[in-house]
């Protein structure tokens, strides 16, 4: 096996550890808020599912939108990965695989904006 | 509201630990535990359960890509038939009853498991030894190459039956679009039968693979409200936690040890799969 797909094995490592870690951490933080005031921030059951409730959210410092913030985040992480994959493809010079990349992000934001995968 | 948490919390390792070891996403744990034990929705369970696999896979597979057990190459390319799969299963949801799709794939898993039972009886469930790649296998450099901490050996590997594979993560797709469950046994199944795979490499790649469909999914019930932050929060963590601890274990383990745990997992989907068509 040649040396440059262990560098682009640990691209990919980093990249997925950097998602886990700050996705990880806000959870934690937003939860932490949550157990301790036991606020939510918002009435009864009810929390933020829009991007702009969830930032006005955020910018309140309300548990539930920092929680849910962080599992946006980890929501994120795999499609990093992707679009990532695009680009450490191109510059090992790969350029099969960076066409085999585009197609699967084609193909998920296709059914993404489909609503149906 | 903290004992609850903390409650998830335990249970989210132990799907977390096993997700990681086979490959299969902690969402076969989650989902039951949540409904069946804390009364959850069933709506939000399945919601917890979305990011459950993305943290299962995400949180392993920073251990499997580093060790190299995950493969990229392979991952990538197979992505293409599990997305369209997923596609094609989510459209195709419409047109038939899914009762009848639960028992035929619920079947063909079962039948899956049996044979691969069968083959670690017969032959002790080593490790696929491919002679000659297939020629595209060699044209796209799907082959690799890592250190197998149970053995204390430099593994190399070839790739097999490439077209199978990608068919195989096509069907994948499919019953994870229609049916919700039961991708990735067939993730794992497809790299064995047909790809010829090491154990490890196929289980350590479909958990690298899980995480990108999971996450196009979650993102549509994310924006649907059915991501509870109270419930998804201690799961999340949880997993995370348990699937980094699983793909420290599983690298020490043998190939078949991880047949042995993945074929009763396997059953256990196949049967529950059955059951909701049946019933």
């Amino acid at each position: 096996m040649n040396t440059q797909s262990k560098d682009v094995n640990l691209i990919f490592s980093k990249t997925l550890r950097a998602g886990v870690t700050i996705s990880a951490t806000v959870i934690i933080i937003g939860l932490l808020k949550l157990l301790i005031t036991g606020e939510s921030g918002y009435p009864g059951d009810s929390y933020p599912y829009t991007i702009t409730e969830l930032f006005s959210g955020v910018i309140k410092f309300k548990s539930y939108a920092i929680i849910l913030l962080g599992l946006l985040f980890l929501l994120l992480t795999p499609i990093m990965r992707v679009v990532m994959s695009v680009f450490i493809f191109w510059k090992e010079k790969d350029y099969t695989y960076v066409k085999i990349t585009l197609l699967v992000l084609l193909i998920l934001i296709a059914g993404m904006l489909l609503g149906k995968v | 509201m903290i004992i609850l948490a903390l409650k998830i919390f335990l249970i989210a390792i132990i799907a977390g630990f096993f997700g990681s070891l086979v490959g299969l996403g902690g969402g076969i744990i989650v989902t039951p535990a949540l409904t069946i034990l804390f009364g959850i929705d069933i709506k939000y369970a399945i919601g917890a359960s979305v990011i459950s696999v993305i943290a299962t896979s995400s949180g392993a597979a920073i251990a499997y890509l580093k060790e190299r057990l995950a493969n990229v190459r392979i991952a990538m390319l197979l992505e293409i038939g599990t997305a369209l799969g997923a596609i094609t299963g989510a459209f195709l949801s419409g047109l038939f009853s899914s009762s009848v799709l639960y028992i035929v794939f619920g079947l063909f898993l079962l039948y899956s498991a049996w044979n691969m039972f069968d083959k670690l009886r017969k032959t002790g469930g080593e490790d696929h030894h491919v002679e000659v790649s297939h020629p595209l296998a060699d044209k796209l450099r799907l082959g690799g190459s890592y250190f197998d901490k149970a053995t204390s050996t430099q593994k190399d590997y070839k790739v097999a039956g490439v077209y199978g594979g990608v068919i195989g993560m096509y069907f994948a797709g499919i019953t994870s679009g229609l049916l919700g469950i039961g991708g990735g046994g067939f993730k794992v199944l497809a790299m064995d039968v047909f790809m010829k795979l090491p154990m490890k490499v196929s289980t350590a790649t479909s958990n690298f693979m899980i995480g990108v469909t999971a996450a196009a999914s979650a993102a549509i019930y994310f924006f649907r409200g059915e991501i509870d932050p109270k419930i998804t929060a201690p799961v999340a963590l949880g997993v995370l936690a348990g699937s980094v601890i699983g793909a420290r274990v599983m690298q020490k383990l043998p190939a078949k040890a991880i047949r042995i745990i993945f074929i009763p997992v396997i059953a256990f989907i196949s049967i529950q799969m059955i059951w909701k068509g049946v019933f």
